[in-house]
């Protein structure tokens, strides 16, 4: 092609191609709308109820109530610390199962990957009904030991959501930065800390905030599990909606909200820079 | 510790990956005391998997490496004294370049004199050497490959120098850390040999790839490690800074006086840094030698195909110290038996070109090519073609003469002289199987006068016995010339890809391996690439077939 053809197409096309550039843009309207109607306009309505009465009125009501009650509170820090327990034993767990699938001489076809994620495919009410009555059977009922069954529960389906963000950091792994550090002097156990884990963090960083967030707000599988023994933070604030207490039931909601930017700020300082991005670890 | 000089023998070592594939074979190699050694040849001829067993990466399958006298061969890499420069530099993206260099020396632990009360060495005995010789003393007892008087003798030895361990003191010493102002000094010592001085809180995303690359040097030597390797520590930065990172490795080298082992495919840069070259090739070793050595007496054709630029002809010895190739007579200083069939190795700038009919034969110029100091001349000779080098301006199409120095002339016995398969046979069409393929051929020939019946079996007329040679373990022959390649796959028997090629004077021989790593040498005119996928036809006249066993054993009921 010559030089002055490939200046006149364009122009040539000049009218086809405004015209297709701004139908492009139209193409984002559709879920602009569904964003306004679905995403937006719910949150400045929980903000609304959050800060008014009963009567509409703007007040602090709902957070004065909040805080002063323990039993409302106290429902918060249990959900904190489930979620961190939980996350805790999802990667002690998931760690070395996503090193295994990740290895090529152990997970040849990648029929493993598959085995640890087929429970996802399971609807999820019904996976755990299957929980609890498996739970029952071994003696490990909901009635007897509710904290260990929800634990349980909760582990068994956030597990996948763990490996696989682990599993594709460490698909990546640079092995030649392991053996670096076994040539300069690193035993087995130094390379897995000064070396694996700072490779692995960015999938560290996304498999917990994959498991933390959700297990907060979930209560489909506290209430089913501990049979209604222990009630989470998403347990109440259902509650506090079906009750027709909007107002407490939103602010719960704001604080959770809070909780959840606090722990995206602090996964995003461990990973520094575009690591995440990088190493397309991060899923979130 | 012993006092040959010798600080990394390899005895035999060989390599084999997932029990089928060989990556080194039987190599054998000792590298002394501040030596700069380059391992050379193509991608996939072992070297870098070398490199690995020295450093500790790989285990050999076989075989044993020694450092300092010491046997190394299982020792994991982290209790080994060297270090490495890896290819892609291998630095820790989480660390700036301050701790990226500082890594090793962390880890580090250095033995102090343990002092008493009074600040006065102490003394006792050395219980690391107790326990070495006593995990000696239990090997030697369990080694079931010592004949008795051996192990008897080896025992008492050992039981000796227990005892002197025992009751001599020694200095006590114990290990520490390298403090933090020890580390500091360090990092900038190396920091300096590396010209990087003021990078160290720089992060390592933010650096050049020459500057990588000087970080990766530094991570290695500021270990001060009984040797460096250097994994093609080049080939990732572009010409100019390569060729003064050479100069600047070189010079390092020197001042560190650390021995240094290189592994390269870039023979100019092998060639310009190196004590000694190692040429290897299908995991096994070719040719060892200061680089002069190996540029001007190359031992086989590969090697000087692979090392600069030279011509290679297939020669005939016509008497003492007489070769004839280019259809003329040659003196040349090499000496072997008459009618050898030989390679001749020209090297371009040692060919003497003069007035027609004043040299040794006469040739014609069919281009040239202005080099900058001299010229470079494409010279036809009867059906041959040869590079020579010549500081006269001379036409193309101009007829001149050639001559060269007898002591110029590298003559080496030639490698190949046919395709040879021993584990061939017979199936039931009458055909040859070669690497699973059959070969169309003439079993007549197996029997003089003899001739083929209606069911397959071969009948000799004299005696009228008959004999089935279906499945016959046969070995089959052909010369190199026999094979034709094709690139339609279709038209030969078997395919196969190009591994090897080497021009040699009028024709090219190439090495057509099949998917079951059988090689088909041929040699042919037309050009192919290395990696090209090709047929290999063998017409059937000119397969040879002998018979493993009698014909005798294979008479028909």
């Amino acid at each position: 092609m010559s030089p002055n053809e490939a200046v006149a197409k364009p122009k040539k096309n000049s009218k086809f191609r405004l015209f297709f550039r701004l139908k492009r843009r139209y193409l984002a309207i559709p879920y602009a709308i569904f964003l306004l109607l679905f995403v937006v306009l719910p949150m400045l309505m929980i903000f609304w109820y959050a800060f008014t009465d009963k009567a509409g009125n703007p007040s602090g009501e709902a957070a004065v109530a909040f805080f002063t009650t323990p039993s409302k509170w106290s429902v918060l820090l249990v959900s904190l610390f489930l979620g961190v327990q939980t996350t805790l034993i999802c990667l002690l767990l998931g760690y070395p199962a996503a090193y295994i699938l990740a290895n090529k001489k152990l997970n040849r076809n990648g029929v493993l990957v598959v085995l640890f994620v087929m429970p996802m495919w399971i609807n999820f009410v019904i996976r755990t009904g299957a929980t609890r009555d498996l739970l029952d059977w071994i003696g490990l009922s909901g009635g007897k030991y509710p904290w260990a069954a929800t634990l349980i529960g909760m582990v068994y389906n956030y597990l996948p959501f763990t490996i696989l963000p682990l599993y594709t950091t460490m698909l990546k792994l640079d092995r030649s930065q392991m053996e670096a550090a076994s040539d300069l002097g690193a035993n087995p156990v130094q390379v897995f800390f000064k070396n694996v884990l700072p490779q692995t963090l960015p999938g560290i960083v996304s498999a917990s905030e994959m498991v933390f967030m959700p297990v907060m707000s979930s209560y489909v599988i506290s209430d089913t599990l501990s049979e209604g023994k222990i009630t989470l933070f998403g347990n109440s604030i259902y509650l506090n909606f079906t009750n027709s207490q909007w107002n407490s039931g939103s602010f719960m909601a704001v604080v959770m909200l809070v909780i959840i930017a606090i722990t995206m700020l602090i996964t995003r300082k461990f990973d520094r820079g575009d690591a995440t991005a990088r190493r397309g670890g991060g899923l979130w | 510790m012993d006092d040959s000089g010798i600080i990394i023998s390899l005895q035999h070592v060989s390599k084999v990956f997932d029990k089928t594939f060989v990556a080194v074979d039987d190599v054998s190699l000792d590298i002394k005391r501040g030596e700069f050694v380059t391992l050379l040849g193509p991608s996939g001829c072992g070297k870098t998997t070398t490199l690995r067993m020295i450093a500790g990466f790989d285990l050999p399958t076989s075989g044993k490496i020694f450092l300092n006298g010491r046997d190394i061969t299982n020792l994991p890499p982290y209790e080994r004294p060297v270090n490495t420069v890896f290819q892609h530099y291998a630095l820790f993206p989480n660390l700036d370049v301050y701790d990226n260099i500082a890594f090793g020396l962390k880890l580090k632990h250095v033995p102090v004199p343990q002092l008493d009360k009074d600040g006065n060495p102490e003394k006792g005995i050395d219980k690391a050497a107790v326990k070495r010789i006593k995990k000696l003393i239990r090997e030697t007892r369990n080694d079931s490959h010592l004949s008795e008087e051996d192990r008897e003798h080896q025992l008492s030895s050992l039981n000796e120098e227990l005892q002197k361990a025992l009751t001599t003191e020694v200095p006590l010493y114990k290990m520490r850390k390298l403090s933090a102002k020890e580390i500091d000094e360090k990092v900038a010592h190396a920091l300096e040999i590396v010209d990087l001085e003021e990078m160290e809180d720089r992060d390592i995303q933010n650096l050049s790839g020459g500057q990588q690359q000087r970080v990766a040097i530094a991570r290695a030597i500021v270990n001060e490690p009984a040797v460096l390797l250097l994994d093609e520590p080049l080939s990732a930065l572009d010409h100019k800074m390569r060729v003064d990172m050479q100069l600047e490795l070189k010079n390092m080298h020197k001042k560190l006086g650390i021995t240094f082992i290189y592994v390269t495919h870039d023979q100019e840069e092998a060639l310009s840094m190196s004590d000694k070259v190692v040429v290897m090739k299908d995991g096994a070793i070719q040719q060892v030698g200061t680089p002069e050595n190996i540029y001007n007496e190359p031992t086989s054709a590969y090697v000087a195909d692979f090392i600069g630029e030279s011509n290679i002809f297939g020669g005939t010895m016509i008497g003492p110290k007489q070769v004839r190739f280019l259809g003329a007579n040659w003196a040349c200083v090499d000496d072997f038996p008459l009618n050898q069939k030989v390679d001749v190795v020209v090297r371009p700038e040692d060919v003497i070109l003069g007035e027609k009919g004043k040299g040794v034969v006469d040739g014609r110029i069919i281009s040239s090519i202005f080099k900058g100091e001299d010229y470079s001349y494409e010279l036809e000779v009867g059906k041959n073609e040869i590079t020579c080098r010549d500081h006269t301006a001379r036409l193309v199409g101009s007829e001149v003469s050639l001559s060269v120095a007898p002591e110029n002339l590298q003559i080496m016995e030639k490698e190949l002289t046919s395709n040879v398969y021993t584990d061939a046979y017979i199936d039931k069409n009458g055909a040859v199987v070669i690497d699973g393929a059959a070969f169309a051929c003439d079993i007549k020939t197996l029997l003089k006068g003899s001739t083929i019946d209606e069911n397959g079996y071969l009948v000799d007329p004299k005696s009228g016995k008959k004999y089935d040679l279906n499945d016959a373990d046969v070995i089959a022959s052909f010369d190199l010339d026999a094979p034709e390649l094709s690139d339609d796959l279709e038209a030969g028997e078997i395919t196969g890809t190009i591994v090897g090629s080497v021009w040699i004077g009028d024709h090219y021989q190439y090495i057509v391996r099949t998917e079951d790593e059988e090689d088909f040498v041929c040699n042919t005119p037309y050009q192919w690439n290395i990696g090209d996928h090709v047929s290999v036809h063998v017409p059937p006249e000119k397969i040879a077939l002998r018979l493993k066993k009698g014909l005798d054993s294979y008479v028909a009921e």
